[in-house]
C-alpha cells in the first residue's frame, strides 16, 4: 500500500459516508452541508490521481456554486433551524434504486477496466485539459454553452413569473 | 512523499494549523469568559422588541436568479481557466479564440436575456 | 553569479524537509497576524487621521496595540447562544472564513530562493500548477461562512442579512475570476511564482513605432489595466470593504449575518474581514504588481534589488501600501445602493470583462501569426470601425413620455389614500394669528420697557379670551 493507496481509501470511506448521511439526515441545511464533505473528499480523490485542475474545477463549480446554489432555494423556501418531520422519503424504493445504480455503476467499471493499470500523470494541469478540450472535445464544449443557457432561460422564466406574464401578453 | 503530493500535504498541514489555531482561541475564550446565562440573553435580536413568530423570513426570489448566473459564469471562467494557459501555442491560434468567442458569445446570450427581462434590476 | 536574480520553478517546491515546511507555516500565519494588527490599525488611526480626530493613541506607540488589547478584552467576554439558534453550525460557521483565507496566504510568493540554515528554498511556502484556482477556491468557500453564519442564528435580521451578502460575493465572485484570465493568458501559467517571473523585465516590443521599439512595461497592472481595475473593485466587493460594505448597513439590517453573535465568534467574523484583505492585497500584488519583485526606478541603478532577502521588504511595502488603499478609499467615498452595486458587477463588469478577454485573445493571437503590417492594421482598423459603428447606431433609450401631475394622479388605482388637492392652500394656524394680533399692543407699549413686561401683555391678553 502507497500513501496514494491510503489516500484514496481514507476518502472514498468519506465520501460515501457523508454521501449516505446527506439522504438519511432529517435536517434539510445539514443535508447540504453534508453534501458539502462529499463532494470535497471527491475533489480529494482527484487531487491523489493527479489530476489537479479537475480537482480544483470541482471545489470552485461544485462546492463554490452548486451547493451555494441549493442553500440559496432551501433557504428561499424553507429552512428550518433543527429536524423536519414531515420530510416525505420513501425508504425502500430509494434503497433500491440507490444501490441498484451504485452496484450497477461498479460492475459496468470493474468488467471494463479488469485489472488493467494506468500510470498517474505527472500532475495533469490546465495544459493537458486544454489541449484536449480545445483538439478533441470542441463540440461538446461549444454544445455545453447551449445546454447552460437552456437552463438559465427556464431557471428565470419558472422563477419570475412576472417575467414570464410579459412574453405572454 | 513526492513533490506533488508534498505540495498539496503542506497545503493541509497549513489548514490543519489554521483549525488548530481557532480551537486554541475558543477554547480560550470557553476557560476565561463570564458566564451568566439568563433568559434574556438568550432571546434574538429584534431591535429591542420581543421577537414574535419563527426564525424564517419570506426573502426575494431573485436571489436565487443571481446564484444561478453566478454557476452560469463560474462554469464559464472554469472553461476559460485552460483555454488561456494554452490558446496561444502553436497549433491552437485563432481557431481556438474563435471557438471561445462561440461559447462566450452563447453564454452571453443569457446575461443579455437575464438584463432584457429586468432580471438583472434590482427594485 | 550571486546578484542574479533566482527564480523559482515549480520542481524546486515540494522538497523541503520537515522542519523548513513548519517554519514556513508558521512566518506565514505571524505575517497573516501581523498584517491583520496592521490594517486594523490602519482602519482606526489613518481614518481619524483624515477625518480630523486624533484617533487611537493611548495602547502602545501610537495606539498600535490596542487592536491586541481589544482581542483580549473580546475572549474575555461573555458568548451568548441565541436559543433558536442550530448549535453546531452556529458554533464553526465563524471559524471557516478565517480558516481558509488564511489557508490562501500558502501559495503567495514573498521571495525568491534563499538559504535558510543552508538549505537552498524559495520564500514561499507551497505552489501548485494551478495556484491561483487554491485562492479562488478559498474566497469562495468564504461565502459559507457568511450563509450559514446568518441561518445558524435562528433570527431574521441575520438571515436577510446573510442572504444579501453572500449574493454580493457571488456576483463580485464572477468578475473577479473573469478578470484573472487575462493574466493568465499572457502569463502562460496558473502557479503564482510562474506569474512573478513572468513579470520579470521589460522586453522590447515586436512592433515600433516609426523605428523605435518601445520596452514594454512588465508589471500587469499596466499592461493589462482593465483586468487591474476590474480586480481590484471586485477585491473590495469579495471583501465586503466599503464602498460594498453593505452587509454593515447598520440602518437597514442592524449587522447583518453577524448580529446575533458576540465574544470570540464575533471577533472572528471580525478578523476574517481583515484577513481577506490582506489575502486580497498579497495577490494583486502578486498578479499585477510584479510580485516581490523591486519597482522600476530602484531595478534601473541597483541589481541586487532582487536577490536575496531584499525582494520580502519590496512585497511588504506593495501589501502595506494596498492595505493603505482600501482603508483610504473606505475613508473617501459612501457606501452603494444594493441595487446600484449589483448593476455595477453585472452590467459595467462582468460584460466589459468578457469583451476584453476576447479582444485581448485576438490580439495576441495576430501578433503571434505574423500577419504582414498592412493585413494587421486593416484588421485592427475594421475592429475600431465596427465598434464605432456600432456605438453609433445602438438604439438611443426611448424618452419616457413626460405626463402631467394631474395625469399621474387620474392614473393611480381606485380606493389610493386620498391625495389632497393640487391647489391646496395652508390655512395659516388660527394659534399663529392669535400671537400675531396679541403682540402687537405689546409692542407698542413696550417703549423702554423689559421683555418682562412682554410676557405679562402676552398672559394678560390670554386671560383676557378666556
Amino acid at each position: 500500500m502507497t500513501t496514494a493507496d491510503v489516500l484514496m481509501l481514507a476518502l472514498g470511506a468519506v465520501a460515501v459516508g457523508a454521501a449516505a448521511a446527506v439522504v438519511t439526515t432529517r435536517q434539510i441545511v445539514r443535508a447540504g452541508l453534508w453534501l458539502v464533505v462529499a463532494l470535497g473528499s471527491l475533489a480529494g480523490l482527484y487531487l491523489v490521481l493527479s489530476a489537479e485542475l479537475v480537482a480544483w474545477v470541482q471545489v470552485l463549480i461544485y462546492v463554490g456554486a452548486v451547493v451555494v446554489l441549493l442553500l440559496f432555494a432551501v433557504m428561499l423556501t424553507r429552512a428550518p433551524i433543527g429536524v423536519s418531520e414531515d420530510l416525505d422519503r420513501s425508504r425502500w424504493p430509494g434503497l433500491l434504486i440507490g444501490g441498484g445504480a451504485g452496484l450497477g455503476l461498479a460492475a459496468l467499471l470493474i468488467d471494463a477496466y479488469q485489472w488493467s493499470t494506468v500510470d498517474l500523470a505527472d500532475g495533469a494541469g490546465a495544459e493537458e485539459v486544454g489541449a484536449a478540450i480545445f483538439r478533441s472535445w470542441v463540440l461538446p464544449f461549444e454544445v455545453l454553452s447551449v445546454l447552460l443557457l437552456a437552463a438559465l432561460v427556464g431557471a428565470i422564466v419558472i422563477s419570475r413569473p412576472d417575467v414570464s406574464a410579459r412574453v405572454g401578453r | 512523499m513526492g513533490g506533488y503530493l508534498g505540495s498539496y500535504a503542506t497545503l493541509g498541514l497549513l489548514l490543519a494549523v489554521g483549525v488548530l489555531f481557532f480551537l486554541v482561541a475558543m477554547t480560550a475564550n470557553r476557560l476565561l469568559r463570564t458566564n451568566r446565562p439568563s433568559a434574556a440573553k438568550s432571546t434574538t435580536y429584534e431591535c429591542g422588541l420581543d421577537p414574535v413568530g419563527g426564525d424564517w423570513a419570506q426573502a426575494q426570489i431573485r436571489y436565487y436568479v443571481y446564484a444561478y448566473l453566478y454557476v452560469l459564469f463560474a462554469v464559464e471562467a472554469v472553461f476559460l481557466f485552460p483555454w488561456a494557459v494554452i490558446f496561444d501555442d502553436p497549433g491552437f491560434g485563432m481557431t481556438a479564440v474563435v471557438e471561445m468567442g462561440i461559447f462566450v458569445g452563447v453564454l452571453a446570450l443569457g446575461l443579455l436575456y437575464a438584463w432584457r427581462k429586468r432580471v438583472l434590476q434590482w427594485t | 553569479m550571486r546578484f542574479l536574480t533566482q527564480d523559482p520553478t515549480l520542481a524546486d517546491f515540494g522538497h523541503d524537509p520537515w522542519w523548513l515546511i513548519l517554519l514556513k507555516i508558521v512566518v506565514a500565519f505571524i505575517f497573516g497576524m501581523s498584517m491583520i494588527l496592521l490594517g486594523v490599525w490602519f482602519e482606526r488611526r489613518v481614518v481619524a487621521r483624515m477625518a480630523v480626530r486624533p484617533g487611537l493613541n493611548q495602547v502602545g506607540p501610537f495606539g498600535l496595540l490596542q487592536t491586541l488589547a481589544d482581542g483580549i478584552k473580546g475572549i474575555l467576554k461573555e458568548d451568548l447562544l441565541p436559543r433558536t439558534a442550530d448549535k453546531v453550525v452556529f458554533f464553526f460557521a465563524p471559524t471557516v472564513p478565517a480558516i481558509f483565507a488564511l489557508t490562501a496566504l500558502s501559495v503567495i510568493p514573498f521571495g525568491p530562493m534563499v538559504s535558510i540554515f543552508g538549505v537552498q528554498t524559495p520564500l514561499q511556502v507551497t505552489d501548485v500548477p494551478v495556484a491561483v484556482l487554491v485562492v479562488l477556491a478559498c474566497s469562495a468557500m468564504g461565502i459559507y461562512g457568511i450563509v450559514l453564519g446568518g441561518w445558524a442564528s435562528g433570527s431574521t435580521y441575520p438571515l436577510l442579512g446573510g442572504l444579501r451578502s453572500s449574493a454580493q460575493m457571488i456576483s463580485y465572485e464572477v468578475a473577479m475570476g473573469l478578470s484573472i484570465v487575462a493574466v493568465f493568458m499572457t502569463a502562460g501559467t496558473m502557479s503564482t511564482s510562474g506569474i512573478v517571473a513572468a513579470q520579470a523585465g521589460g522586453s522590447e516590443a515586436s512592433w515600433s513605432i516609426f523605428g523605435w521599439h518601445p520596452t514594454v512595461p512588465s508589471w500587469y497592472a499596466i499592461l493589462l489595466i482593465p483586468s487591474f481595475l476590474i480586480f481590484v473593485v471586485s477585491a473590495f466587493g469579495e471583501t465586503n470593504r466599503a464602498p460594498f460594505d453593505l452587509p454593515e448597513a447598520e440602518t437597514e439590517l442592524v449587522a447583518g449575518y453577524m448580529t446575533e453573535y458576540s465574544s470570540i465568534k464575533f471577533l472572528l467574523y471580525l478578523l476574517s474581514e481583515y484577513v481577506a484583505m490582506v489575502v486580497m492585497s498579497s495577490i494583486i500584488a502578486t498578479m499585477f504588481l510584479g510580485g516581490w519583485r523591486a519597482p522600476w526606478p530602484i531595478t534601473a541603478f541597483w541589481s541586487g534589488a532582487n536577490s536575496g532577502w531584499w525582494p520580502l521588504l519590496w512585497f511588504l511595502a506593495k501589501v502595506v501600501l494596498l492595505l493603505f488603499i482600501f482603508v483610504w478609499v473606505r475613508a473617501t467615498l459612501p457606501r452603494l445602493r444594493y441595487d446600484q452595486f449589483m448593476k455595477l458587477g453585472w452590467k459595467v463588469l462582468l460584460p466589459v470583462n468578457l469583451i476584453w478577454i476576447l479582444l485581448l485573445g485576438g490580439l495576441r493571437v495576430m501578433q503571434d501569426e505574423q500577419f504582414s503590417g498592412r493585413n494587421r492594421w486593416l484588421i485592427i482598423g475594421g475592429a475600431v470601425v465596427a465598434v464605432l459603428l456600432v456605438a453609433l447606431l445602438w438604439p438611443a433609450r426611448k424618452a419616457e413620455p413626460k405626463t402631467t401631475l394631474e395625469e399621474q394622479m387620474s392614473a393611480r388605482p381606485s380606493g389610493s389614500f386620498p391625495l389632497p388637492p393640487l391647489d391646496l392652500q395652508v390655512p395659516p394656524s388660527p394659534r399663529a394669528k392669535r400671537v400675531v394680533a396679541e403682540r402687537r399692543p405689546a409692542n407698542v407699549t413696550a417703549s423702554g420697557a423689559g421683555s418682562g413686561q412682554v410676557a405679562d401683555a402676552d398672559t394678560d391678553a390670554d386671560e383676557k379670551e378666556v
